[in-house]
């Protein structure tokens, strides 16, 4: 198998929970996570607010600095370059925000936020040549080329977004990380977005990470899933099998939450999100036991490992096996 | 082309209010007590009389009101009741050029020191530079310019003989170093906290994270997207600084001993030297308005999503 474009090897990353008497605290928003991304392939990732998706993502791109870990760009250690190093491999990777009107700057031209990436990765590229790039990028996501010398609160959310893609399309990314890209926005437009980005990914062959809570757009656009629970990975597989098969307590009740015109939704425990650090004594066991419906003794007593439960399927659980065997979900 | 229209818009609003500073003024220094000919010494009735016919002062104080405005209209602003045979507009003709270099070069420096010490105390936030910065900043607001000039003078002028203490020297740059940085510390010290308060709040905003996950380098982010919107809240601050740095050169021209107008203020207001008074506070009303006007224009230019309408 060829090298993964992008991996991520026992990620942490974390912030500051306020200030204790000698040390600071810390809170860890990704914990011990690795995975592996390969070039054109599209992962989806899952997990409820909180569960560390967004961190994950800004950690990928070195937008947030790994506390442990690596991050490997085509086996090129991200965590350790800097400056000029790193700003030239941001060429190749770029992210579309969740919130566009604000990841724009309100003060400039979208055809100047365009141009910008051509006028740091392209010097050689004369201004007609960038403004008729500008213009080809506008309307390949379906905006006017007219457009370039309006400001983004001309625009809307839809809109925006459309444009916060095409910026980060402008540099011909070798990898586009979506952090909830269309979460924002009604669903006809979120299908249009989804649209477009397929589009996209089938004409330059781009990888993407598609960051969402709706299930429903990972299964549509994903080759495969990832499940994070507050900043772990809980489970990991191919599309279909996660969606068929489901092996996770916390993965089959995200799936059986999705509503559906035919059975009446199930209901998943619902816990207030702990914004205390997480000691070594919550972490002694499995995290998600309290909301677990089949927490055992073994759940608190240690924490599960992600493991193989099939070929490429992933999962983090102590009673995977047993619960392979119950195929519904519990209500 | 907008703008212009706007600029002048602007201009004849103006009009109404520095007449109204005008009107006001006007009768409150007639309102205080006392008179521009009393002296120690009391004169003779007769040459009072004399002196207030020969300057109008024997009219009712409407007819003299009407006079004051009929020469405004022709810009003049009479003679002065104390410095005689001297016109208002002879005396800061001579000293606006004066205080003109003086206020410029303290507001400039200012801009110019106080941003990039914000800008730089932003981009070190809560690091050993910042907090050194910022606390600088707070002395320099705290302490006032009637101390900071004696005190530079005795270090740099009597210890190190760098600079001379006071005195004007036409054309003398060195005679101006000393003043022009008691002048400019306060306004200095406020941009700084200012600039460094709203570029944090910049660079902590969405767009920015867009601007780093593009590879932008540091100094274009800073540039580019930050350094505009940081700007708008120290264009605000504009006018104010301005009447910062006019208040601060009465002090700091009267200690340094310069020729500016600051004096015409302080000693026509205690001589009751009517027109002098007047003469000052159009001079210093117009050029506040005027700042004010420029700041709205300049926080327009910063942030496009302003439109001016008059």
């Amino acid at each position: 198998m060829s090298e993964p474009l992008l991996e991520a090897r026992n990620l942490r990353v974390e912030f500051d929970a306020g200030r204790g008497l000698f040390r600071r605290k810390r809170f860890a928003a990704v914990e011990d996570l690795s995975f592996e991304l390969r070039a054109g392939e599209t992962v989806g990732l899952v997990g409820e607010s909180g569960s560390g998706k967004s961190s994950l993502a800004r950690a990928l791109l070195k937008l947030l600095p790994a506390a442990r870990g690596q991050v490997l760009w085509s086996g090129e250690d991200l965590t350790a370059l800097s400056g000029a190093a790193l700003r030239m491999r941001r060429r190749d990777m770029q992210i579309v925000f969740q919130d566009a009107p604000s990841s724009l700057d309100p003060r400039m031209q979208i055809g100047d936020i365009l141009a910008e990436p051509l006028k740091i990765f392209e010097a050689s590229a004369g201004a007609r040549e960038r403004a008729a790039r500008v213009a080809r990028m506008l309307e390949r996501v379906g905006l006017s080329p007219r457009m370039t010398n309006r400001y983004p609160h001309e625009f809307s959310g839809g809109q925006c977004q459309r444009i916060g893609i095409a910026r980060a399309m402008m540099s011909n990314p070798k990898l586009l990380i979506c952090d909830e890209a269309v979460s924002s926005l009604d669903v006809s437009i979120q299908g249009q977005i989804v649209n477009l980005l397929q589009d996209l990914q089938r004409e330059t062959g781009m990888a993407m990470l598609f960051i969402s809570h709706n299930l429903a757009v990972v299964r549509q656009i994903s080759r495969r899933v990832l499940v994070m629970y507050r900043g772990r990975l809980v489970e990991a597989a191919a599309r279909d099998a996660l969606f068929a098969a489901p092996l996770h307590p916390y993965t089959r009740a995200l799936i059986a939450a999705v509503l559906s015109p035919d059975e009446a939704p199930a209901r998943i425990a619902a816990e207030p999100i702990d914004d205390e650090p997480r000691s070594s004594r919550a972490l002694a066991g499995c995290a998600f036991r309290s909301r677990c419906a089949y927490a055992a003794p073994v759940c608190g007593e240690r924490p599960p490992r992600l493991e193989a439960a099939a070929e490429e399927h992933l999962v983090s659980c102590h009673r995977h096996a047993e619960l392979a065997a119950v195929n519904t979900p519990p209500t | 082309m907008h703008t212009i229209r706007y600029f002048l818009g602007r201009l004849c609003g103006a009009v109404p209010t520095l007449f109204a500073i005008i009107t006001i003024t006007f009768f409150l220094v007639r309102v205080a007590p006392g008179g521009p000919f009393d002296q120690e010494q009391t004169l003779p009735p007769e040459v009072v009389a004399n002196l207030n016919a020969a300057y109008g002062l024997d009219q009712p104080v409407w007819i003299q009101y009407a006079r004051y405005l009929r020469g405004l209209a022709h810009f003049d602003f009479g003679p002065s009741f104390r410095y005689k045979d001297f016109t208002v507009t002879e005396l800061i003709a001579q000293g606006l050029p004066v205080s003109f270099t003086l206020g410029a070069l303290a507001i400039s420096l200012a801009l110019v020191g106080g941003v990039a010490i914000g800008t730089f105390a932003a981009l070190r936030h809560r690091r050993a530079a910042d907090h050194v910065s910022m606390v600088i900043a707070a002395v320099g607001i705290a302490i006032p310019s009637f101390v900071l000039l004696p005190a530079l003078g005795l270090f740099f002028g009597i210890y190190l003989h760098w600079l001379p203490v006071a005195g004007w020297d036409e054309g003398s740059v060195a005679d101006l170093v000393l003043p022009v940085i008691a002048l400019c510390l306060p306004p200095l010290a406020y941009i700084s906290r200012l600039t460094r308060g709203s570029m944090l709040e910049v660079l902590g905003s969405p767009y920015i994270r867009t601007a780093m996950a593009k590879g932008l380098p540091l100094g274009t982010i800073v540039f580019r997207h930050a350094l505009r919107p940081a700007l708008v809240p120290v264009a605000s601050y504009l006018a104010p600084a301005v009447a910062m740095v006019m208040t601060g050169s009465l002090v700091v021209e009267t200690i340094a001993g310069l020729p500016g107008i600051g004096r015409y203020l302080v000693q026509g207001a205690l001589n009751r030297d009517y027109t002098l008074v007047l003469g000052m506070v159009i001079v210093y009303s117009s050029l506040l308005i005027f700042m004010g006007l420029v700041a709205d224009i300049l926080i327009a230019i910063l942030d496009p999503r302003v439109r001016l309408e008059a």
